[in-house]
């Protein structure tokens, strides 16, 4: 490796060109290019079987792509995975800690594993278990944690020997309110330290509040990539929604306004509206001059929902919660 | 460039790991005892009598203990390659090989920690059997260097088993079929050898199975050096048996780790 010039701009975190992956006859990933600049939190976005858990599989060397290349910080995943799992950390969907032994000796596992003197792994083990909060936990087996500790653990362990490129695979799966909003922290903590984060969800409340960047995938391809506001101008605006109690309301408020998409069963009605106060207002005259009674009403700006939808084409697609 | 490479302080790492799995979980050891145990007190006591008439030991139980002893310490071995076939299959399931394999670290450790360990822990659980086999009258009249040669010939079928268990775990998706797919090295061999009758009152073919399969040279052998028998072929025999299963159990476990991406 020749040695870097001063001007030489650092390698992307993260870059693939057309990976693709089948099992079978079943195509998992179809031709995906990614490029992550270091520092940031990249999230793939997209319903489970959309192919994320592969996609972080492949990157994180556990899997080999059919075709296609990627390189991590610059190292070519094939040709140099030694040098790519020098450099990463993977917390992977289902707990990657040893249950039959204690959070501690898992720490320590972990900082053999990675070479460190007696000193410096008691330092960093003392250090993460704190910053984790796993104090008092440390001297029970693992397999006595709840979900939100062994997911904390997951990431300490992880964090042991200082990867630049930590890959998160649904980190807040299965987690209880609280501990995801501890997730995100420990995320945004981590990329405020500089390290590069590849995260899927199947949330798009999560990657809306953590990522730089968003890639959705829907049935292994990259149907959209950008910033989450970019993202989201690739929808109409919002809409107000009006909730009534009975049809003939409905029936009136459909009358009176002369606009906006009923929905006869739920009874509701969609208006275009960009949520502005005078908008409401002027909304709002015309139904009371009608004397519609309304139940309630709802303000909805575009959220990746609705980008989920538009760009893949199928409403229907219920495995992507909105929280 | 790339990451230096540890394999040794690896696989130190990993056998750590194993170790503390078996002083953690004491059950796994007794499990891997119990079945042997079992099976010398059931021959001894009910069999006893009746099997030593047949070994020509004119009914004396004392004579059948003596008899019997060296085939239930190669049971034990073949049951504690029963534990390390489910202990690795249900290893292979968990996350955190997973995340070993997304590690810098040398990748034959996980499998030599296993190895390593169950040596280990089948040498331990020898010498609670015999513990055993003495306390109910077994004798012999071995020296020192006779016990260590038996003690050399057990380590060595303990690898090669212990290998071929690995293999075994790494083949059977689910801890229950590889529990079954070892049942022939840990039952039926020791059965079909001369562990509990002598392979000539056998009849054709399962006699000459018998005789030169690998659990009756060891057994062989190991009456040879603590009951004073001779030993004859079955020493290099079971030497031959030793090194070579060895080997075939340590490639076939490579080429199953690399492969599998589970």
């Amino acid at each position: 490796m020749t040695s870097p010039h001063h001007l030489t701009p650092p390698p992307p975190a993260i870059t693939a060109a057309g990976l693709r992956k089948a099992y079978g006859d079943k195509t998992v990933l179809d031709g995906i290019d990614l490029h992550v600049p270091q520092g940031t939190v990249f999230s793939l976005l997209g319903p489970n079987g959309a192919g994320k858990t592969t996609a972080v599989r492949i990157l994180s060397t556990l899997s080999t792509a059919d075709s296609g290349s990627a390189r991590i910080l610059g190292r070519d995943l094939t040709a140099d995975p030694r040098g790519v799992r020098s450099v990463i950390g993977v917390t992977g969907q289902f707990s990657a800690v040893d249950n039959m032994i204690t959070g501690a000796e898992n720490m320590a596992l972990m900082a053999d594993l990675h070479h460190l003197d007696r000193r410096e792994s008691r330092r960093i083990t003392a250090e993460l278990l704190e910053r984790f909060d796993l104090v008092d936990a440390a001297k029970k087996p693992a397999s006595t944690y709840s979900g939100g500790m062994r997911r904390r653990l997951d990431i300490a362990m992880t964090l042991v020997g200082g990867p630049q490129v930590i890959f998160l695979d649904e980190p807040t799966t299965g987690l209880d309110p609280r501990s995801r909003h501890n997730m995100w922290q420990i995320i945004r903590d981590l990329v405020s330290g500089g390290v590069t984060v590849f995260l899927t969800t199947q949330y798009l409340e999560e990657a809306d509040q953590l990522a730089d960047r968003i890639a959705v995938l829907s049935r292994g391809k990259l149907v959209a990539q950008g910033t989450p506001d970019e993202l989201k101008r690739l929808v109409p605006g919002g809409h107000v929604r009006l909730r009534f109690d009975t049809a003939s309301d409905l029936a009136s408020a459909c009358r009176a306004l002369g606009d906006g998409t009923p929905d006869d069963e739920g009874l509701t009605l969609q208006v275009p509206s960009d949520g502005s106060v005078a908008a409401l207002r002027l909304l709002l005259d015309r139904l009371d001059r009608a004397s519609v009674a309304v139940g309630t009403l709802t303000v909805h700006t575009p959220d990746l929902d609705d980008v989920f939808f538009a760009v893949t084409g199928h409403p229907d697609n219920d495995k992507v919660e909105a929280r | 460039m790339s990451a230096p490479s540890y394999p040794l302080r690896d696989s130190a790492t990993m056998l750590r790991r194993n170790l503390l799995h078996a002083r953690r979980y004491p059950s796994m050891t007794l499990g891997v005892v119990a079945m042997p145990i079992i099976i010398l007190l059931l021959f001894v006591y009910v069999f006893g009598s009746s099997l030593s008439a047949g070994i020509g030991g004119g009914g004396d139980r004392a004579a059948y203990i003596a008899y019997v002893v060296p085939g239930i310490l190669l049971m034990t071995v073949g049951s504690a390659s029963t534990s390390t076939a489910v202990a690795v299959c249900t290893d292979m399931a968990e996350g955190i090989v997973a995340r070993f394999r997304t590690m810098a670290i040398s990748r034959s450790s996980i499998l030599i920690g296993h190895v390593i360990g169950s040596v280990i822990q089948t040498m331990i659980s020898l010498v609670l059997v015999t513990g055993v086999a003495l306390a109910i009258g077994f004798r012999s009249n071995a020296t020192a260097v006779e016990w260590v040669a038996a003690a050399g010939i057990l380590a060595l079928t303990a690898l090669a088993l212990t290998w071929l268990a690995v293999g075994i775990g790494l083949a059977n998706p689910t801890a229950e079929a590889a529990s079954n797919a070892v049942l022939p090295l840990s039952f039926l061999l020791p059965f079909m050898s001369s562990a509990f009758v002598p392979v000539e009152s056998m009849p054709g073919w399962i006699r000459w199975f018998a005789e030169y399969q690998p659990f009756t040279t060891v057994i062989e052998t190991l009456r040879g050096l603590l009951t004073g028998s001779g030993i004859g072929a079955d020493g290099w025999l079971a030497l031959g048996w030793g090194v070579g299963l060895t080997v075939l159990g340590y490639l076939w476990s490579r080429n199953r780790f690399n492969r599998s991406s589970r």
